[in-house]
């Protein structure tokens, strides 16, 4: 079954908003879940945090990247066009209780994901303090929809021109001269990123959930390949997760593991063949 | 004393051989290796059996198939009657023929069998479904007046298709949620195309629509909806929702990159056509030397899809010795034509990484075979000190897999085994709520295509049964 494009437009440089109707997925997904996407009948299964959705009118949005191969043929899809595959919700929801203060950052195409996320919070009486994070002003996007569920939001770019300027290291202090601490964090955003804020967290102790972003084929808990290590024990992504305690991850495994189709996939698009001139 | 008795039918012990293409020919392609009978060797073969007044072969059939029946049609030249006497308990003959283990099931208790070599059951019962195919019509059966009972199944797998086509037949409106975005379940992700060719599962599954089966692909229960919505809208719920998460063998080194399940290897290739990288987008990696750990049928498809691949080396790691191999025998030959090296009694205990998390090396041990253990084989013992290190730059974990976790996690009152399977009754293969079933890998772990299927045709009649008498 075809599935109709209602938008699909690049919200900053390289990031796409990417909206599908889909009701059947639509009427049950969660804040945390994901979906897999085919873009044509030649490609590959892939999965895609979920951003938001309209319950009504039967559509989900996600934010993605364009990386490799597959990503590139989402990003030429235009509204009217049709995908073969969106399957979803898959993954466990994100868990939301009242947990008093909550941190939510977002980084990169995780800025969109972590969006339902705060909402939900908010929604469950917490303290939401949302923190967005990029190289520069031009690539945040959604600001506005972060200050409708947040009690505040804050801004940190590499280039300070916008918010904070430095990178997630700052946060501890950030926070410290804003009198909070978190009673829980939560970060959406590239492997890196994760990483990062496990290992800023862990010595203060905030316990940091993490929302794992591993290469998957058929995100159903059946091909294995979106394993990982969690405190020791093998987890699988699509089933177990994609939420775990960041500071229990092996994170170099992790990194390699994600890395293990870039000569396939991502390479050949950053190749010019310039050389072959000379 | 001119009284003349009937005269016996003379053994003819020989079984008819089956083309197929040569394993130097074969190795460089992912065409299927056995080409069928031809129509002459067919009819010969079929001539063999003994027509047995009270035949064996039927007993050894998981779905019950009339055997001697269809192979007297053959005899006869009528293929449409023998075509359609399968049919009558089994939906999927194209497919039963070509990955049946026919030699441990219906031609294991062939009174030919006896003296002789059994009747090529399975051969036969590939031949008339493809000779059906070739004609380009395909019979549909009698079907019953519609009863107005919906039903809904999990999974277009080899049991889901099987109790969609009892049900359609019986009257009952059926539609089947699928996963992904192919039919087959394990057909279709786990199966070779050297083995089973694709185009021939999706021949059988549009014959199971023809019959009225609606069918939705991407959609995922459990999670798109829970069993629980689905019994609103339906009066009968069918789980085969197949295979989950590949068991590792818990050694070091199992996440380093290179090293794949089974599940995920043959996905990629076989569902994902990742061997037709890049004109199909997910890649498979092709590397050169190659470690497949297991001994059963996926393990073997998983070695000799690496020798299709291009490997120089692959290796089929086994702890206990080719007896015990429990993968067809016909499999291992093939495999073994195929170049497959067997590292039997060995077990690997460590896998090696380079500095950039990829494998370079598998630590195994050598084994000997002790006393019989719980499954009646020869249990394997490791040697002391019998260390030794392979350099490998991939490794297929094929050693089998947990049910599918998705419906057990999300099914509140269905009682699940220590294994993570369902339980089912079974007589019945009903499950421990009244209105789901269940069969095939979901409630037996890692089994074969053929017995989902005779799951599916036990949980077929047992649901009828309960539609009907709910009035």
């Amino acid at each position: 079954m075809p599935y109709k494009i209602v938008e699909r437009r690049m919200i900053v440089p390289n990031l796409h908003e990417f909206t599908v109707e889909a009701p059947a997925v639509a009427e049950s997904i969660k804040p945390g879940n994901f979906v897999i996407v085919r873009p044509d009948d030649h490609g590959e299964r892939i999965p895609l945090s979920v951003a938001d959705w309209d319950r009504s009118a039967g559509t989900v949005t996600s934010i993605f990247m364009q990386v490799g191969g597959s990503t590139a043929k989402l990003a030429r899809l235009k509204p009217g066009d049709t995908i073969p595959t969106y399957v979803g919700p898959l993954g466990k929801e994100t868990v939301i209780g009242r947990f008093g203060a909550v941190l939510c950052l977002g980084g990169c195409y995780g800025i969109g994901s972590i969006y339902p996320v705060a909402r939900a919070l908010k929604e469950a009486g917490n303290t939401v303090y949302s923190i967005l994070e990029a190289r520069s002003s031009f690539l945040l996007y959604w600001e506005d929809k972060f200050h409708k569920v947040s009690d505040r939001v804050f801004a940190i770019t590499r280039d300070g021109t916008k918010g904070r300027k430095g990178h997630i290291g700052q946060i501890p202090e950030l926070l410290q001269s804003a009198g909070i601490v978190p009673d829980l964090t939560i970060v959406n955003g590239c492997t890196f990123q994760m990483m990062r804020m496990s290992q800023i967290t862990r010595p203060l102790g905030w316990k940091t959930i993490v929302n794992m972003n591993p290469i998957m084929i058929d995100g159903t808990g059946m091909c294995g390949v979106c394993r990982l290590s969690v405190a020791g024990k093998m987890k699988f992504a699509c089933v177990d997760g994609p939420d775990f305690d960041g500071h229990e991850i092996d994170w170099e495994e992790f990194l390699a593991r994600r890395k293990s189709y870039n000569p396939e996939e991502v390479d050949p698009l950053r190749h010019s063949s310039c050389r072959s001139h000379f | 004393m001119s009284e003349e008795k009937p005269e016996k039918k003379k053994l003819d012990p020989k079984r008819r051989s089956m083309p197929k293409q040569t394993p130097w020919e074969r190795v460089k392609n992912f065409e299927e290796v056995a080409l069928g009978y031809p129509v002459e060797t067919a009819v010969e073969e079929a001539s063999r059996c003994l027509q047995c007044k009270k035949p064996l072969c039927n007993q050894g059939c998981p779905v019950g198939i009339d055997i001697p029946g269809f192979i007297k049609c053959i005899v006869e030249g009528d293929f449409g009657a023998g075509v359609k006497k399968i049919k009558e308990t089994n939906a999927l003959p194209a497919i039963c023929g070509r990955v049946c283990p026919q030699e441990e099931q219906c031609e294991k208790m062939c009174v030919v069998g006896k003296k002789g070599e059994s009747l090529s059951i399975g051969r036969l019962e590939r031949f008339v479904a493809d000779w059906e195919a070739s004609q380009g019509k395909i019979e549909v059966p009698d079907m019953a007046s519609k009863t107005g009972k919906k039903v809904a199944i999990v999974g277009a797998g080899p049991a889901g298709i099987t109790v969609a086509n009892d049900l359609v037949i019986l009257g009952h409106d059926v539609t089947v949620f699928e996963a992904l975005h192919e039919c087959g379940g394990v057909l279709m992700y786990g199966i070779p195309e050297f083995r089973l060719p694709k185009r021939i599962v999706n021949r059988e599954v549009e014959y199971v629509k023809s019959l009225g089966v609606k069918i939705y692909t991407d959609f995922v229960v459990g999670k798109t909806r829970t069993v629980d919505q689905l019994l609103k809208e339906f009066d009968a719920i069918f789980v085969g929702s197949g295979a989950g998460l590949p068991w590792f063998m818990e050694i070091p080194g199992e996440n380093l990159n290179g090293v794949f399940s089974a599940n995920e290897y043959l996905t990629r290739v076989n569902l994902m056509k990742g061997f037709r990288f890049p004109e199909y987008d997910t890649p498979v990696k092709r590397p050169s030397r190659v470690a497949v750990v297991g001994g059963g049928n996926v393990a073997m498809d998983s070695a000799r899809t690496a020798i299709r691949l291009g490997a120089d080396e692959v290796h089929l790691v086994y702890r206990r010795s080719r007896t015990e191999l429990p993968a067809r025998i016909e499999e291992v030959e093939n495999a073994e034509e195929e170049g497959v090296i067997f590292d039997l009694l060995t077990l690997p205990v460590r896998l090696v990484g380079d500095e950039r998390g990829w494998i370079k090396e598998m630590e195994c041990l050598r084994m000997e075979l002790g006393e019989p253990d719980s499954s009646g084989r020869r249990k394997p013992i490791a040697v002391e000190g019998s260390n030794f290190i392979v350099p490998f730059d991939a490794a297929v974990i094929a050693i089998g897999n947990s049910p599918n976790p998705l419906i057990p996690m999300t099914t509140p009152g269905l009682e699940i085994s220590k294994k993570g399977g369902i339980v089912t009754s079974a007589e019945t293969g009903q499950t421990s709520r009244p209105d789901i079933w269940a069969g095939g890998d979901i409630v037996r772990g890692a089994a074969t295509v053929i017995s989902a299927m005779g799951d599916g045709r036990i949980a077929a009649a047992s649901i009828h049964k309960y539609l009907m008498n709910r009035g």
